[in-house]
């Protein structure tokens, strides 16, 4: 099998120095995670492998940019890690020698990345650490990058990595894919771990920079080689075909002003249709194996989106069903939310905006108070209250949505919608 | 590499198992010793203590140490007995503390 497609950094044509970056970032992406899969296999010590690879990655940004990229990047990146290992570890004889021994190409094993996934993920580990660790391990981001991608100092990441690569070594957290048993719940913090570094690149509510596209496809291609290496897994699908489907809308997300468009004032000819058939036929091959879950229906019900000619004429009536598929596996408020949007466009006798609203106006007290501070939830309310005539409570809830919003993206387009009313 | 699961007892779990008829206290006792027969490949050493009521904690900073009555921490979760286990990794750790069927919260702790 061929590996995956490898999703390109989107980047700004118009600036040769964003190609560069792009294309430095793709290559080191390809084969760091491979190169510490490998080190960590020969020295069994993951800690020293990963700071080998970091060391070597580091390296090759300062050098590639000005000497160009090597023919074979992975031997190139071997080498390097390999004589600084040499030379590290020249007290250590037993690591020295199983270094000094090791020669490229090596021979062919196993992808072990599978393995360092798990590690990187394990839930002994805080999420900040998962999440900085597989960017690190998996990605081969240097610090420096996801710190700059998150906006909090490289310090704070260093730290986080010192102390999770302690932990490992310290508690033994094992570098192996876990028992049959455990599978599916370590499966299901990987795929959590994946899922959130894409809606932080997707939509990240820090920073200035409303669309961190490079986290967004770290987090793709991250699913695309989960999705590779456990191809019988059909949540991993779901989950790369509900990236995909949130990636193929990216070129018509934002106007030229930066500002955010909502899907129903998309322009649907700019959405990427190929990426749309490709995540369709990832839903096809994740239900022929008969085990539903939480992001197959998120990615199912995106798709309803995707295929709809315009916004009008989506099938609500379908969406509101697998809303409801959904909120028996995995309640969530956010999801129920999302379910009295799509019952707002319902065209049937339980749909429309005045049913919307009296769910919404239900919710639990726990549900209510979890999306107080969640900024859509007040800007659905204000839709709902402006179609059903309430306009003064309408303003309210825009202002409490502003209130509430720190993505600049988001912030524009409430301001926007108040100055209308 | 060695571990210890130190076993925690919440308020809740000391109502329930006081809430319980002397049968079922038994049941539940005769529940751990079993788990502790079951594992006892992994088990090196293990001990049940007294309730907090018995601590007593000594602060030795400075000259003289100050002699406390009670835990050193005064907390809604107490340990309450402990095992010293010898497995591969931390996977087979908590798969073992997964299994306990005695108090509702476990700490794994390496040593050394």
């Amino acid at each position: 099998m061929p590996p995956p497609h490898d999703p390109a950094h989107p980047h700004d044509p118009a600036h040769p120095q964003d190609e560069v970056r792009a294309e430095l970032a793709r290559v080191v992406r390809e084969h760091a995670g491979r190169l510490t899969a490998s080190l960590v296999r020969v020295l069994g010590d993951f800690a020293a492998a990963e700071d080998l690879v970091q060391d070597a990655i580091e390296t090759a940004l300062r050098r590639w940019p000005a000497d160009g990229v090597p023919e074979h990047p992975d031997a190139w990146l071997l080498t390097t890690a390999r004589r600084r290992g040499i030379d590290l570890l020249r007290r250590q004889a037993t690591y020295r020698d199983k270094l000094a021994r090791l020669a490229w190409p090596a021979p062919a094993e196993p992808d072990d990345r599978l393995k360092l996934i798990f590690t990187c993920c394990h839930p002994a580990l805080p999420r900040t650490a998962q999440i900085a660790l597989t960017l690190r391990t998996v990605c081969g981001l240097t610090t420096a990058q996801i710190a700059a991608a998150f906006l909090v100092p490289e310090a704070t990441v260093g730290q986080r990595i010192t102390r999770a690569k302690r932990k490992i070594t310290q508690a033994g957290i094992p570098y192996r894919i876990p028992a049959g048993t455990e599978l599916p719940e370590r499966l299901g913090q990987v795929l959590a771990v994946i899922y959130l570094l894409f809606n932080e690149g997707y939509l990240t509510s820090t920073g200035e920079r409303p669309h961190a596209a490079d986290l967004a496809g770290d987090a793709e291609w991250l699913a695309a080689q989960l999705a590779w290496l456990l191809p019988r897994e059909p949540e991993v699908l779901g989950l790369l075909a509900l990236v995909r489907l949130h990636q193929a809308r990216t070129g018509a997300r934002f106007d030229a002003a930066g500002g955010l468009i909502l899907l129903p004032d998309q322009d649907r000819a700019l959405w990427d249709h190929e990426a749309i058939a490709d995540a369709t036929r990832l839903i096809e091959r994740a239900a022929k194996l008969r085990r539903p879950g939480p992001y197959q229906l998120q990615a199912a019900i995106l798709a309803c989106h995707a295929e709809a000619p315009t916004w009008a004429d989506t099938d609500w009536p379908q969406i509101v069903v697998l809303y409801d598929m959904l909120l028996a596996l995995a309640p969530s408020p956010v999801h129920r939310l999302q379910r009295a949007i799509a019952l707002h466009h319902h065209p049937g006798p339980r749909g429309g905006p005045r049913n919307a609203l009296a769910d919404l106006d239900a919710l639990p007290p726990a549900d209510r108070k979890a999306l107080e501070h969640y900024p859509p939830f007040h800007a659905t309310r204000a839709e709902l209250l402006r179609a059903t005539g309430h306009h003064e409570a309408a303003r309210t809830a825009d202002q409490h949505a502003l209130a509430h919003t720190t993505n600049p993206a988001q912030h524009a387009l409430l301001q926007q919608r108040l100055r209308w009313d | 590499m060695k571990y210890v699961l130190m076993f925690v007892e919440t308020e809740e779990f000391v109502r329930e198992l006081e809430a319980m008829t002397e049968t079922e206290r038994q049941e539940a006792f005769e529940a751990a010793g079993r788990w502790f027969t079951e594992h006892a490949a992994q088990i090196t050493h293990h001990a049940h203590l007294h309730g907090p009521e018995t601590a007593t904690t000594m602060r030795l900073a400075g000259g003289d140490a100050i002699v406390t009555d009670g835990p050193f921490v005064e907390g809604k979760e107490v340990v309450s007995g402990y095992a010293e286990i010898e497995v591969a990794d931390l996977d087979e750790a908590m798969a073992l503390a997964r299994t306990w069927p005695g108090c509702p919260v476990v700490e794994i702790r390496p040593i050394t």
